[in-house]
């Protein structure tokens, strides 16, 4: 899985960013990017609305100017360079399908300066429209199309162009929950047929996960993290990145011992826990939080013979929500609840739905994540 | 509109509406009918049916002069003013512009100034300024007055439309001029003839200003004004405004066809 490929940096890179910044007035949109994007990847910007993250993309395309820094793509520095220069091409938001033309007529604009003789561009305009499933719709105008259809008519007028790298900015923020889930699939298989690197600006974290190689994690202006869509679930780097994507359970905790590899935290609902922590950046006493995703806290719902690793509480609020079900746990020590996600493996969930039940939560030390807490 | 209401009931609205339109449409049907009576005296009963008057009208050199240097002006006048309020509506739409509500408002003054008073300050400066007094500067009046109109049809129609299409056209590999002709023009095609034919009109039938501003070279507004002296010029002044409003019937009607078309190209706004 490409998920898994491990990346090494300043080898193979298509985008790099150095130092860029921009703001609008007052409002820093980016500040100070630096990173680069791999030849080939699915790479994500991820991020809240107004982190800046359409406007590195933008950036990328050169509608906008960078105050300073440096964006180049394939080693070429891209300052001075208009977008119509730019071996980019960009799938738009509301996808821009010009009205005035028919589906061929979009798909053909970007190729007049192409070289390519009328019978041979029709050829590259029939592969294009095989390549999106859009066989029959050449004559079809903006007007006659779906919304999944004008999208895949944007991303063919792009794909034609054989950019060294296609953005798409929210490319299915505006597709049915149906259709999204069955664009992404195609996305991901259209990348991996055609080998362009994709850079794409999502809010939803859910849409990242499925699709990147990679992801930036965004927040006003700056790159929190930047790593696979499993390390950053599973190993995220600071509470907002942890937060920001999936949900997560945090326990304030205070360091007391760190040595050999380990180190002993102390909760006021998880008690006292030993974790096997590679890196020793924590000294003793220093602040920290102890975080938990739902899905990794079992519950039980008669007391357990091993209290190690285990909380006590009372079940609060329940939501089903299908294939799991999500619900509240009071703990005595703690104001906030604490959430748990359980598969619904089984048709009955009858015993979920009682409140006030006394319910015990197991966890195991490998699910636990530390992260620093000011 | 409820449609369980019966079709047809006489109330008030119906009959202000009918009154409404009989005022408007009465008076401008006594061209034709006119136009078309033998008697050179303008009243009822009308005498035999002839069309001497159109014969008049198609010889009589005067008013051709006069026609055509409408018809010159008005050309000139709305194919400038479409273009700089093409101009300036994009200016205003599609650049981050400092200070651009008090510029447009700056711009839409003419529109509210009472036209005399247009006329006699552009009289002093242009007798200031030792400028003979020609259709240019009565040309140069209505481009002064046209240009708001331009602008207030062209600015709704730039704005009427997604940003993003240009850009899209950048990107695929178009500079500003060819995205300009590729994308925005086709696009705001409708509004532009919208603009050239309310300018035209507009420039067409302006009496003050061109009164005020003309030599010896009249428009046709100043020359029906100076025939309304002389009754016996008048039927042929009748015959030349009922074809007017035949040519103006038709070119509105294929103005109306254009736009029907236009709104078929409007850009669904997609989300």
């Amino acid at each position: 899985m490409n998920q898994l490929q491990e990346y090494d940096m300043s080898q193979d890179a298509i985008i790099s960013f150095h130092d860029v910044s921009k703001s609008f007035g007052d409002v820093k949109a980016i500040n100070g990017a630096n990173f680069e994007i791999q030849r080939g990847e699915f790479f994500a910007l991820l991020g809240p609305s107004g982190c800046g993250k359409t406007t590195l993309l933008r950036m990328v395309a050169g509608f906008e100017i960078p105050d300073s820094g440096e964006i180049s793509i394939d080693n070429q520095p891209m300052s001075g360079t208009p977008p119509n220069l730019r071996p980019v091409n960009m799938v738009f938001q509301n996808y821009a399908i010009f009205p005035h033309m028919d589906v061929r007529g979009n798909i053909a604009f970007g190729m007049r300066k192409s070289g390519l003789s009328k019978t041979e561009l029709h050829r590259r305009i029939d592969e294009t429209l095989e390549l999106i499933k859009l066989q029959g719709y050449g004559k079809r105008r903006a007007d006659e199309l779906s919304g999944g259809q004008r999208q895949r008519v944007a991303l063919a007028r792009a794909l034609i162009k054989q950019p060294k790298v296609l953005l798409l900015d929210e490319p299915l923020g505006a597709l049915d929950k149906k259709l999204r889930e069955q664009m992404q699939i195609e996305l991901r298989q259209l990348q991996q047929q055609v080998g362009i690197t994709f850079l794409f600006v999502t809010h939803d974290q859910e849409e990242a996960l499925t699709l990147s190689d990679r992801i930036a994690v965004m927040t006003e202006g700056h790159v929190m993290e930047i790593a696979s869509p499993a390390q950053l679930y599973e190993n995220p780097s600071s509470r907002f990145v942890a937060d920001f994507i999936g949900s997560m359970n945090f326990f304030p905790g205070e360091v007391t011992k760190s040595e050999n590899g380990k180190l002993s935290i102390s909760t006021d609902s998880m008690g006292e826990i030993d974790i096997p922590a590679s890196n020793s950046e924590y000294a003793d006493r220093s602040p920290v939080w102890v975080a938990i995703r739902p899905e990794k806290l079992k519950p039980v719902f008669t007391a357990p013979g091993d209290l190690s690793n285990v909380m006590q509480g009372v079940m609060g609020p329940s939501a089903y929500l299908g294939d799991r079900s999500h619900f509240y746990v009071h703990l005595s020590k703690r104001e906030e609840p604490v959430l748990v996600a359980l598969q619904n493996l089984e048709r009955s969930i009858d015993q979920l739905r009682g409140p006030n039940q006394k319910v015990w939560l197991k966890w195991s030390t490998d699910a636990l994540v530390v992260l620093p807490r000011d | 509109m409820k449609s369980n209401r019966p079709s047809w009931k006489p109330d008030g609205l119906l009959i202000y509406a009918a009154m409404y339109l009989t005022f408007i449409y009465l008076p401008v049907l006594f061209l034709p009918l006119f136009s078309f009576n033998s008697s050179t005296y303008i009243t009822f009963p009308l005498k035999d049916f002839t069309l001497k008057w159109y014969d008049k009208m198609i010889n009589s050199p005067d008013m051709h002069q006069a026609l055509f240097n409408s018809i010159k002006v008005g050309m000139v006048v709305a194919i400038l003013s479409t273009i700089f309020g093409l101009l300036a509506a994009k200016a205003v739409t599609r650049y981050r512009l400092k200070g651009r509500g008090p510029l447009v408002s700056f711009i839409m003054i003419p529109l509210v100034i009472p036209e005399i008073i247009l006329a006699i300050s552009l009289l002093i400066l242009i007798s200031q300024a030792e400028i003979p007094l020609s259709l240019w500067t009565v040309g140069f009046s209505h481009l002064l007055l046209c240009i708001p109109f331009s602008m207030l049809i062209l600015i709704s129609r730039m704005e009427g439309f997604d940003k993003s299409l240009e850009e899209a056209a950048m990107d695929l590999g178009e500079n500003a001029w060819m995205t300009f002709w590729r994308v925005t023009f086709p696009i705001v095609l409708p509004g532009i003839v919208a603009s050239l034919l309310l300018t035209f009109t507009i420039s067409f039938d302006e009496f003050v200003l061109a009164f005020f501003l003309s030599s010896t070279d009249p428009t046709l507004p100043i020359y029906i004004w100076s025939s309304l002296r002389f009754p016996t010029k008048i039927p042929a002044i009748l015959a030349l405004g009922a074809s007017i409003f035949v040519v103006s019937f038709f070119v509105v009607s294929f103005a109306e066809w254009l736009r029907r078309r236009g709104v078929k190209l409007e850009p669904t706004s997609g989300i």
